[in-house]
């Protein structure tokens, strides 16, 4: 099987600047799908700005980003959420001043109004995370960060999307509240998703992750399957400076 | 956690302001006169200013050239009325009524038009530079002036009222004009079209989401840029209907009635806070009261009391009496 076929997410040479900074130094990342490939690195390392770049919403100033067979490098973001990209941002990106209902029907693209929505899908969600439905018609900006964070990622599968690309899910959660992600993502996992993370919770990262990717110093430095990586203390060590 | 939160503070003002100034205007006839005034110029401004708060919330862009199509709407107004001088100089009531509302929906149209072409020649160039986008907004509004002038002249031209809505009703011993009921009603009305749209249609949504992050809403796969368009012009038109009902208000027009008008509608939304279409309304009415109430009382304040108002609320609220989420 060809590469372009087994991976999803190809990422080649991919330059990103911001203003004066330089700040991808060609990145080369691949995602297969249908699997979860976590990309870890230490603060700076370049993580988010991937992503951003990969949803378009800075351009990469040189290199390429293809989504299945297509190269979207110089699409706008609008058009490569349409593709079947799915994006959670590092601050969730949640609508405050809008109720739980109300960020669910914005990313329901085909829906007019709630009524419209997907039923089977949305109990399934809400099987995921009890939280939305409980609070379905309450102001987002009400939540607390755990349920917000389960609403940004609700919201990112309310329509069936290929890849679903999250920055830090677990960042500032409760333990209870990671293992209820772990175990949603783990579900989303098994429905076929491919999903692109990133993170700084190991824990988290190894319980979830096929692929690993590492990165430092806006380049992807190690990739490869995440249980070689989490057998191999000393890669750990020298890429991370920790061991898993 | 309640269902609904909403901060009904800033919505007392109005009447607490309206309270406050009983005592102070001598007696209740004058006082409904006045508030009543108060209220349709708040109408008025709000009409106006509600486009403007959105044109910032959803894109930043800071429009100081909004005046202008408040101008523009108002002198094409005066044009189509004195093509209809058998419908406007009718003592019935309707048939001033058929006038209006054409002159109304021609100067929004026309203002509209020129704003598709301001937003895409002169604003969108410089998307994300706020001095940039002040000084060419600014210039375009000078050019528009310019351009008014050539066609309409440079000279002050009268914009009387139709027949039947000259004059007031008495209520008690409070005289209350005419057209000033016809401002509340037809501000209302915006007010309620707008409500509507904002909060029961997806494009509504798609709108208030954008103010807060527009960045996200282009991540769940919509084009902001159309939206932005699309509500700049909507904003353009609401301004020149404004201008037409500030024409009608005021009686008469000049070519810098923008400009001077534009300085009421950045307070109203500052006090509002940038944004938000609600703020907008209730600063709209304080601006509104408070002129005319000061305008009353200590005449020589009147071209401060705005400013006042202004510092006051913001002492009160920095960011404006309903602060728009993550901005």
């Amino acid at each position: 099987m060809s590469s372009m076929n087994t991976n999803l997410l190809a990422m080649k040479g991919v330059h990103t600047h911001i203003g004066a900074y330089h700040i991808l130094h060609g990145v080369d990342l691949a995602v297969p799908r249908g699997q979860l490939t976590m990309l870890l690195g230490r603060n700076g390392a370049g993580k988010t700005t991937t992503l951003r770049t990969l949803m378009g919403l800075w351009h990469a100033s040189q290199g390429s980003v293809r989504f299945g067979d297509k190269d979207i490098t110089a699409l706008h973001t609008p058009q490569i959420a349409e593709l079947g990209i799915a994006y959670v941002p590092e601050n969730m990106g949640i609508f405050s001043d809008l109720t739980v209902k109300e960020n669910m029907l914005l990313a329901a693209r085909k829906a007019k109004n709630a009524e419209q929505m997907d039923d089977a899908r949305l109990k399934w969600i809400f099987q995921l995370f009890p939280a939305v439905e409980k609070f379905w018609n309450h102001p987002a900006g009400k939540l607390s960060g755990g349920q917000k964070q389960m609403l940004a990622v609700s919201r990112a599968i309310v329509e069936p999307r290929e890849l679903l690309v999250v920055d830090e899910p677990s960042k500032g959660l409760a333990p209870a509240i990671i293992n209820n992600m772990i175990d949603a993502f783990g579900e989303l996992k098994r429905s076929g998703v491919t999903i692109l993370l990133v993170e700084q919770n190991i824990s988290f990262a190894q319980r979830l992750g096929d692929q690993v990717a590492v990165m430092d110093n806006g380049r992807v430095v190690h990739s490869g399957s995440m249980a070689a990586f989490s057998a191999d203390e000393r890669l750990q060590q020298s890429l991370l400076g920790l061991a898993l | 956690m309640k269902n609904s939160d909403f901060d009904w503070k800033p919505l007392l003002l109005v009447p607490v302001l309206a309270l406050v100034a009983l005592p102070l205007t001598g007696s209740v006839s004058t006082w409904l006169t006045l508030t009543v005034a108060g209220l349709a110029m708040g109408m008025i401004i709000f009409i106006i200013a509600s486009g403007l708060t959105l044109i910032f919330g959803l894109m930043d862009v800071l429009n100081f050239g909004h005046g202008v199509f408040i101008a523009l709407g108002a002198f094409v107004a005066s044009s189509v009325l004195g093509l209809m001088g058998d419908w406007t100089g009718s003592g019935e009531l309707w048939r001033n009524l058929v006038a209006v509302f054409p002159a109304m929906l021609v100067a929004m149209g026309v203002a509209g038009a020129v704003g598709l072409a301001f937003e895409r020649f002169i604003v969108r160039p410089v998307y994300g530079q706020h001095l940039k986008q002040i000084l060419i907004t600014m210039g375009g509004m000078i050019i528009g002036e310019e351009l008014i002038k050539v066609i309409w002249g440079p000279a002050q031209i009268p914009l009387p009222l139709p027949e039947a809505l000259r004059g007031s009703l008495l209520v008690g011993d409070a005289a209350i004009s005419k057209y000033r009921i016809l401002a509340v009603v037809i501000g209302l009305f915006v007010f309620g079209l707008l409500a509507w749209t904002l909060g029961r249609t997806k494009i509504g949504l798609l709108i208030r989401a954008g103010v807060q992050d527009r960045e996200m809403v282009e991540s769940l796969g919509y084009r902001i840029g159309r939206l932005f368009v699309g509500v700049f012009v909507v904003g353009s038109a609401l301004a020149g209907l404004g201008g037409v009902m500030w024409g009608l208000f005021q009686q008469n027009l000049i070519p810098q009635m923008g400009a001077q008008v534009n300085v009421l509608i950045f307070i109203v939304i500052i006090i509002g806070g940038l944004g938000s279409t609600a703020g907008a309304l209730i600063g709209a009415l304080l601006v509104g009261l408070m002129t005319n109430y000061i305008g009353f009382i200590v005449p020589t304040l009147t071209q401060f009391a705005s400013i006042f108002l202004m510092v006051a609320v913001l002492l009160w609220r920095p960011q404006g009496v309903y602060p728009v989420a993550n901005r």
